[in-house]
């Protein structure tokens, strides 16, 4: 690994000020289980690092008007066995205890992962069907960011010069709606998915028809997709199985897997529609309040 | 560039001027000369390097030791009461839960943060939460029957 100089500010600002003096040549580190990797590979060779771990305050969970505020430096192991979470965003946890293993979900922190913008994480998928979005704070204010139109590429995301990932916010799903996420893995359990699909579906009030549905996918693309041409065809109808089989085969349109040791872009495009369908499936089997 | 931090290892307060690259593992091993901590994958995969971070264990070998300043830290050598051993080590004894030994220091400091987080687990947590400590020769039964029975042992002890 390269040498560098690690920074610990305490203040945001004090983050600000050396991500804009150092530029290019810094690089900010949450948890590190993503760049000291890349560091160790030497595709990343930053003169700079700013530690955001010395700043308190980022890593509190308060649910408040009905949305679940996460402090970007929460690790994956609190957000999965946060009781207050648990209660009222059960698919949270059900998603984070899939990544990797125990210790790496005790250093890897929420606001890091999804800067990471691997297109293999397990997070992004259940967030972009919860309707989640990152906060974004840098010297000159702060903007909101919908987690389907963050991640622009293979490990790109929309953060700015400047900005960090402050806080995930994550819209609490109405009554009578069902999420689930279903990884696949082939391999062994702390893999990556070779296909991982989520799906957050919401009933009309009091009747049968799907109010509103999200499905999102992993490993199927350079980023983490939204498929929403899956949504359309089932938003407004009853949730049959028949329904859900024909709308799932329409994802194969919107996955452009990559070929890799996990599978093919075929086999993967396959497993697309097969995950999709699973993960809607599931979501309708989770809604808590059918009516009768 | 070289760092000046502070380590609570096992107990002992160390004042150490490491370079900013200077990884957890390669300080415990080669700093301090706490050598049961193993590398072996390097990755954060394999969890032969596994040690507990204010309680929390973690991979070692992508940790950067600036990155643990002002922590606790306990490794396999901080485990045994004097010359008592943990349940958990006389248990490994006990119930052959090791050959060659390497991945055998990461085994059971995840086993004991298991222990701390969650005093009695069922078999399938024990399984799901051990998913990151690999073993190349035993094939993973002795493994569990010596955690099953030192967090048994160690709850037993405790009451």
């Amino acid at each position: 690994m390269n040498t560098f100089e690690f920074h610990t500010p305490t203040t945001l600002d004090e983050a600000y000020r050396l991500l804009e003096a150092h530029g290019d040549d810094a690089n900010i580190i949450a948890g590190g289980t993503g760049l000291v990797l890349f560091m160790k590979q030497r595709m990343v060779q930053p003169g700079h690092l700013v530690s955001l771990r010395s700043i308190p305050g980022l890593d509190s969970i308060r649910v408040e008007d009905g949305t679940a505020h996460i402090g970007a430096m929460c690790t994956m192991h609190q957000v999965e066995t946060s009781p207050q979470l648990r209660e009222v965003l059960p698919l949270l946890g059900e998603t984070y205890r899939h990544v990797a293993s125990v210790k790496i979900r005790n250093m890897a922190t929420i606001g890091g992962g999804l800067s990471h913008g691997d297109p293999n994480q397990d997070p992004p998928p259940s967030l972009i069907a919860l309707g989640a979005s990152v906060v974004l704070s840098s010297g000159s204010g702060q903007r909101t960011v919908p987690l389907d139109e963050f991640f622009t590429d293979y490990f790109e995301t929309d953060i700015h010069d400047g900005e960090i990932v402050t806080e995930l916010e994550v819209p609490l799903p109405s009554p009578s709606s069902g999420g689930a996420f279903i990884k696949f893995l082939p391999r062994t359990a702390d893999d990556y998915a070779t296909v991982s699909a989520a799906a957050v579906v919401a009933l009309e009030d009091g009747g049968r028809n799907c109010r509103d549905v999200r499905v999102a996918l992993g490993s199927v693309a350079t980023t983490p997709i939204r498929a929403r041409k899956v949504e359309g065809a089932v938003r407004g109808r009853e949730l049959t199985s028949s329904l859900i089989r024909e709308a799932s085969d329409l994802v194969q349109d919107e996955v452009d897997p990559l070929d890799d040791f996990r599978g093919s872009s075929g086999y993967k495009r396959q497993m697309a529609q097969v995950f999709a369908r699973r993960a809607l499936e599931a979501a309708v089997a989770n809604i808590s309040a059918v009516p009768a | 560039m070289d760092k000046t931090i502070h380590l609570k290892v096992n107990g002992q307060d160390h004042d150490l001027t490491v370079p900013a690259q200077r990884l957890l593992v390669d300080c415990l091993r080669y700093d301090l000369g706490l050598t049961g901590t193993k590398e072996s994958c390097s990755v954060g995969v394999c969890g032969a390097c596994t040690v507990l971070v204010n309680g929390k264990i973690v991979a070692s070998c992508i940790s950067l030791a600036v990155a643990a300043d002002g922590a606790e830290i306990t490794t396999i050598e901080g485990l045994a009461d004097d010359r008592r051993l943990h349940p958990l080590q006389q248990s490994f004894i006990d119930h052959g839960g090791f050959q060659c030994g390497i991945c055998t220091p990461g085994q059971i400091m995840a086993s004991k943060s298991l222990l701390d987080e969650n005093p009695d687990p069922t078999e399938d947590e024990i399984k799901d939460w051990m998913m990151g400590n690999l073993c190349r020769c035993t094939g993973y039964y002795k493994i569990l029957e010596s955690i099953v029975n030192g967090i048994a042992e160690a709850k037993g002890s405790a009451q």
